[in-house]
């Protein structure tokens, strides 16, 4: 089979790059007539970015960690209570006023994320000194136990006058200009591909593949693992506070286990293991939750009401497709493969020679 | 012998896991460049030996010494106190832990009975693995690739690794595809790649038809003086062990039964009553 020879591969990469920017443009040129697309994207950029960060624990050191909504939920909540303009402030917290300290204290947003991504990163590294001697699913439950911690402590009383409780918090600003959202994704899974191709990066797989030899190999396992958790939790705490921003209010239960397991559907069905394939998942799932949306609206043909079509019936869809998916695609979208231009061009190349077989079978049965 | 610098000791090792005594009383020397194996049957606490050298195991009680210097110490504690089977209860009482990362760091590097490869990962993976735990990178720079010199040389030292082993070949497929003797094979240039001095084998002829083992025979020897080893290790195949040894130690449900050169162990009755069976058996 034709292999492309690198320049090709280079010319369709900048074409894709040109492409998106050119959409990007395009959008931000008709701003109010497709808002509703422009919002679907910028939500499924923040999602990759916490998924691309649950799949370096999960996909590739092999911890599994459901503590991602409650990382989100720091990095949020410190974004929007530094970002919220100074005089916006005593409308937000009305009922309880805003400690002291917090009354004048504002960041820009850059600031803000890296302060909100540190903390999520510094709590983090707190839970995982106990957490990460455990294995798998003990792992798992413990994490998922620490993320529900974190929204009570956030929802608590006692700290009321700083994340105003369970009032929430709104009238965060929105970004400057829709590009931010995904410079900032970009950049994000840009130092996360960085890392896990780099000598730790092969660490972390090889403490997937194998923890007793990977200790035999000098790898320090506690050292390693404790590493990854806090750059994940880092930019778990990232994202969360982009999606505070783009949310615009935010208030505890917006940080529910759900969340986690939207993040954990999205890494699973792109592909355990696959940087793009967390991408193109979050893309995608983002996406078809608004296509089918249709699912949710009466459907009435020939005067008859189709009965199931009401609110809700789209989740029912939604989870079929995904056991679906499951079952017969465990792999996911890309398996552990990344994304590539050769597979791209296999991939056509099989879909097109599955057509052509098909046809003239076809055409000899119209002969009969 | 005894002019030889001692690389590994064992003093009095004794590891029980609840009741069940597994390693009873064991001491070993393992003198530099040395080859010496430890044989003995099915569950006669090998193995678990080997555990206790590399630190994955704490020994219920006893010591091991590396290059005079105490690796792991340590003495029944807590629960252990009432249901201390062993001997010389008393004799140690410092509690000294090393985890598996840190002995591998000070020399010792092992292989596994039952291969334990990273097996998704490529062959050359596999080996620049190894070399990782000699970055003095941090993980940012690393990351923003301030390290490439010494990228550079990890690739560089595991390329030449690869090709001593004539493994390069195969540098850019799957471990897990690799048929069963090239995969031990990687397994002991993945263990070199640490740079360690005394080299631990866990059975690496295991499952090996009589060429191959014959090969690794020579290439055991060969890897001993290029890289001034001293090999320890645990083998089923009597020819082998029998033609390369130095010394041989051999166990029997956990307690050290008979040690000598090869042919003293050859002609020791306890040795043949409980292991080597009739003559033709062990050939």
């Amino acid at each position: 089979m034709m292999k492309m020879n690198k320049r090709t591969k280079l010319i369709l990469t900048i074409a894709l790059a040109v492409a998106v920017m050119l959409l990007l443009a395009y959008l931000d040129a008709n701003r109010a007539q497709y808002s509703y697309g422009i919002a679907i994207l910028q939500r499924s950029a923040i999602y990759a970015i916490v998924a691309v960060a649950m799949n370096m624990l999960t996909g590739f050191t092999g911890l599994f960690s459901l503590g991602q909504a409650g990382f989100m939920a720091i990095g949020a909540y410190t974004v929007a209570i530094l970002t919220i303009p100074v005089e916006d402030r005593p409308s937000v917290y009305y009922i309880n006023g805003i400690a002291d300290a917090l009354a004048n204290a504002s960041l820009p947003l850059w600031a803000a994320l890296i302060l909100g991504g540190l903390l999520a990163a510094f709590v983090g590294g707190l839970i995982g000194i106990p957490v990460l001697r455990l294995k798998s699913d003990y792992l798992a439950i413990a994490t998922l136990g620490f993320s529900e911690i974190i929204r009570a402590v956030i929802a608590a009383p006692q700290l009321d006058r700083i994340t105003n409780g369970s009032y929430g918090l709104k009238s965060i600003p929105n970004f400057g200009s829709i590009y931010d959202v995904f410079i900032i994704a970009f950049l994000c899974i840009l130092v996360m591909i960085l890392i896990i191709n780099s000598s730790y990066g092969r660490a972390f797989k090889a403490i997937r593949e194998d923890e007793v030899a990977a200790e035999a190999m000098g790898i320090n396992l506690f050292k390693h693992k404790g590493m990854v958790f806090i750059i994940s939790c880092f930019f778990t705490g990232v994202s969360g506070g982009l999606l505070a921003v783009f949310m615009r209010s935010i208030d505890s239960k917006t940080f529910q286990v759900m969340l986690t397991y939207d993040i954990l559907l999205i890494v699973v069905l792109g592909g355990l293991g696959s940087i793009t394939g967390s991408i193109i998942g979050s893309f995608l799932i983002t996406a078809a939750r608004e296509w089918l949306r249709f699912f949710d609206n009466p459907l009435i043909i020939a005067g008859f009401q189709i009965p199931l079509f009401r609110s809700g019936f789209r989740m029912v869809i939604f989870s079929l497709v995904l056991m679906a998916i499951v079952l017969y695609y465990r792999k996911g979208i890309m398996g552990s493969k990344e994304f590539s231009w050769d597979g791209l061009y296999r991939f056509i190349h099989r879909l097109l020679s599955r057509v052509r077989r098909k046809t003239p079978g076809k055409e000899a049965n119209h002969h009969e | 012998m005894s002019d030889k610098r001692s690389v590994l000791r064992l003093d009095d090792i004794t590891m029980q896991f609840g009741g069940v005594v597994a390693v009873n009383n064991l001491s070993l020397e393992v003198n530099e460049n040395e080859i010496v194996s430890l044989i003995g049957p099915n569950g006669a606490g090998k193995t678990t030996a080997f555990n206790v050298i590399t630190g994955v195991y704490a020994p219920t009680n006893g010591a091991v010494t590396y290059y005079g210097e105490t690796l792991v110490s340590n003495f029944p504690q807590s629960k252990m106190k009432k249901m201390y089977a062993g001997e010389n209860l008393g004799k140690y009482t410092e509690a000294i832990r090393r985890t598996p990362d840190k002995i591998t760091k000070m020399g010792i590097a092992r292989t596994f009975q039952n291969i334990r490869l990273f097996k998704e990962l490529t062959v050359f993976e596999n080996v620049l693995i190894a070399k990782h735990m000699n970055t003095r990178a941090g993980i940012l720079s690393a990351a923003c690739r301030l390290n490439y010199k010494e990228e550079k040389s990890m690739r560089e030292e595991s390329m030449e690794l690869l090709d001593i082993f004539g493994l390069s070949g195969f540098k850019d497929e799957i471990a897990s595809s690799l048929p069963y003797g090239q995969q031990r094979r990687l397994e002991i240039a993945r263990a070199l790649a640490t740079q360690p001095k005394l080299l631990l084998l866990d059975e690496p002829a295991a499952g090996m038809n009589p060429q191959e083992t014959n090969e690794l025979t020579e290439f055991i020897c060969q890897i001993k003086d290029d890289y001034n080893l001293t090999v320890f290790m645990i083998e089923h195949h009597m020819n082998l062990v029998m033609e390369i040894s130095d010394r041989i130690y051999v166990l029997d449900f956990g307690k050290l039964i008979a040690t000598g050169t090869p042919s003293e162990v050859q002609s020791n009755q306890r040795v043949i009553d409980a292991y080597l069976g009739v003559t033709e058996d062990g050939e």
